[in-house]
């Protein structure tokens, strides 16, 4: 089962594991007894362990971030455009580290381990955690890693919330930030999106209360409307007009309620595919996870005074067509960075891509990113 | 470097924190950098020409001079320098004001209208075409030319005071008759 050798992948990687057996104090009160947290690493760290750079995940995607996993050869990692040899993101120079984040389904500790103290799963009572959380457990996963320092963490959206949050966690093992498609804390409107998912998933009846793993049963009707209403909010009206119209499903409109039109084909398919891979409770906590991020919030919501601490250099990118986290949300990080006199570039790309767009492979937004790394001393 | 811009780098002191307003590739911002150790921002709207700063190894803000200068405190940079863009800018005034709100000084540089050989195609009956004006009507980003007086009457208007003022036509100054014999225009203002 080999891929045809493309130059620019990674090529064949594989997830590991990390253990850690100290406690995890979290920052909503509850402790972790310990955890595992799973992550994936691409190129060579060097000798002066300068290289190293965190790839951050947003809500859906994990520590696979590029190449595939040689017995599934269509699993190509999230951000493969951006990391490999050559590319912006150049795995010859940096040594790459994707690293998931606790409350995860995809290989940490999360809803859907077993709770030590009871032998079974601990659904509804895993602790709901933050992005300071993750912050935490990367910066452990760095310790074991040898990675003092990093000479860059990078990440879109959610990802994004994790770049800012290292720069205040750990000022001194940051040089460089690079928050794409960010905001500093969300809206109302953000707020009331993630509310409605968490609805749709918590009145699902195959939810039970979040212990359903025991039950044999997914709440999937709930993963679908959640999955459906970030899609929406990720592609901008735009995208949508451009990718779907009003083209039929069936050619001619069926006076029922049965698929009608292409975008609810895609809605729908998207829904189908999340709910088989996605759980529920990891869902509700990472949509909590972004509801609480708020650097500013003990700071009488100033944002330059919660920035006062960063000492990392920052590259803030945003995309005009995004409605979720619009161009403004990133410019209130880059005003709070320079009434700091924090050095920061700032990126508006007129891309089409909506919230997604930093996930594509926008040639203004690429040679950006490429040109940024380039300059990054190691 | 332009001959505005060496003029410039003169005109600012060692270590001054700099705002360049239109910085183009960056390359005026990187020699403050290095003659000046000035630490400094540019601000860009064109796609090519904030790449370049990212290669250039400047900060760059990617956003539109027009809608202001929001992303600044007041009284945050020695010195806002806005070289050979004020003649695209829509709301001069309004960026005028915002410039000396969050500089302590600022320096302004600008195609003369003034000059003799603009002022002859116009008489001649044509938009004039030079070095410093090198586009066709039907082609050119500029919005608002003006001469060495109209500018001085503005910033009269404005209560700005200006603190220093050179003319050059090709490189080199120009002290007799300046607004008909300089072609470019460099000033160096403060608040009154």
């Amino acid at each position: 089962m080999n891929a045809p050798h493309d130059p620019s992948s990674v090529g064949a990687v594989h997830a590991q594991k990390a253990q850690f057996g100290e406690p995890l104090g979290l920052k909503g009160g509850a402790t972790l007894p310990g955890f595992e947290l799973a992550y994936e690493t691409y190129g060579e760290l060097n000798a002066a362990r300068s290289n190293a750079v965190l790839v951050c995940h947003a809500l859906n995607a994990s520590h696979h971030v590029a190449g595939y996993y040689a017995d599934q050869p269509d699993s190509t990692g999230w951000w493969d455009n951006l990391v490999g040899p050559g590319k912006p993101l150049d795995t010859r120079r940096f040594f790459v580290v994707g690293s998931n984040y606790i409350g995860s389904c995809f290989g940490s500790t999360g809803p859907a381990s077993n709770n030590p103290a009871t032998g079974k799963p601990w659904g509804a009572d895993f602790p709901v955690v933050t992005v300071e959380d993750w912050v935490e457990a990367q910066a452990r996963l760095a310790d074991h890693l040898g990675i003092e320092r990093f000479a860059a963490v990078i990440g879109g959206s959610l990802g994004a919330m994790q770049a800012l949050q290292w720069t205040l966690s750990y000022p001194e093992r940051i040089r460089h930030s690079i928050v794409i498609a960010a905001a500093p804390r969300l809206t109302p409107q953000n707020i009331a999106f993630n509310e409605v998912a968490r609805q749709a998933i918590m009145t699902d009846p195959d939810f039970h209360g979040g212990h359903y793993y025991d039950k044999g049963v997914v709440p999937v009707r709930g993963l679908r409307i959640a999955r459906m209403i970030g899609h929406i909010t990720y592609l901008s009206g735009e995208a949508m007009a451009e990718k779907f119209g009003r083209l039929l499903h069936r050619g001619a409109p069926g006076f029922d309620f049965d698929i009608d039109f292409e975008v609810e084909s895609y809605l729908r398919h998207q829904g189908d595919k999340f709910s088989t891979y996605f759980d529920a409770n990891t869902y509700l906590r990472i949509t909590k996870a972004l509801d609480y991020f708020d650097p500013a919030a003990e700071y009488g919501g100033n944002l330059s005074v919660a920035l006062a601490r960063a000492k990392a250099a920052f590259l803030v990118a945003s995309f005009k067509s995004d409605w979720r986290f619009p161009p403004p949300r990133s410019r209130e990080i880059v005003r709070a960075l320079l009434d700091n006199q924090r050095i920061v570039s700032y990126l508006e790309i007129d891309a089409p891509g909506g919230h997604d767009a930093f996930l594509l492979e926008d040639p203004r937004y690429h040679k950006a990113l490429a040109a940024y790394f380039a300059n990054i001393d190691l | 470097m332009r001959a505005d811009q060496a003029a410039i780098v003169q005109w600012v002191a060692p270590e001054s924190r700099v705002l360049d307003l239109g910085c183009g590739d960056g390359s005026l911002l990187r020699h403050l950098w290095q003659e000046r150790q000035a630490p400094g921002y540019g601000v860009e709207i064109d796609d090519a020409k904030v790449l370049d700063c990212v290669e250039n190894d400047v900060n760059v803000l990617q956003v539109d001079l027009e809608s202001g200068l929001s992303l600044f405190g007041d009284h945050t940079f020695d010195c806002v320098i806005l070289s050979e863009t004020l003649q695209t800018i829509h709301r001069i005034e309004f960026l005028m004001r915002e410039m000396l709100r969050v500089g302590r000084e600022v320096i302004v540089s600008f195609p003369n209208f003034g000059h003799w050989n603009a002022r002859l195609q116009v008489a001649l009956g044509r938009m004039p075409v030079s070095e410093t004006l090198p586009y066709e009507w039907y082609e050119t980003p500029n919005v608002h030319h003006c001469t060495t007086a109209d500018f001085e009457d503005l910033c009269r208007r404005l209560r700005v005071r200006i603190r220093e003022r050179l003319v050059l036509h090709k490189g080199r100054p120009v002290t007799f008759l300046p607004n008909l014999l300089g072609s470019v225009a460099v000033y160096r203002c403060t608040a009154a």
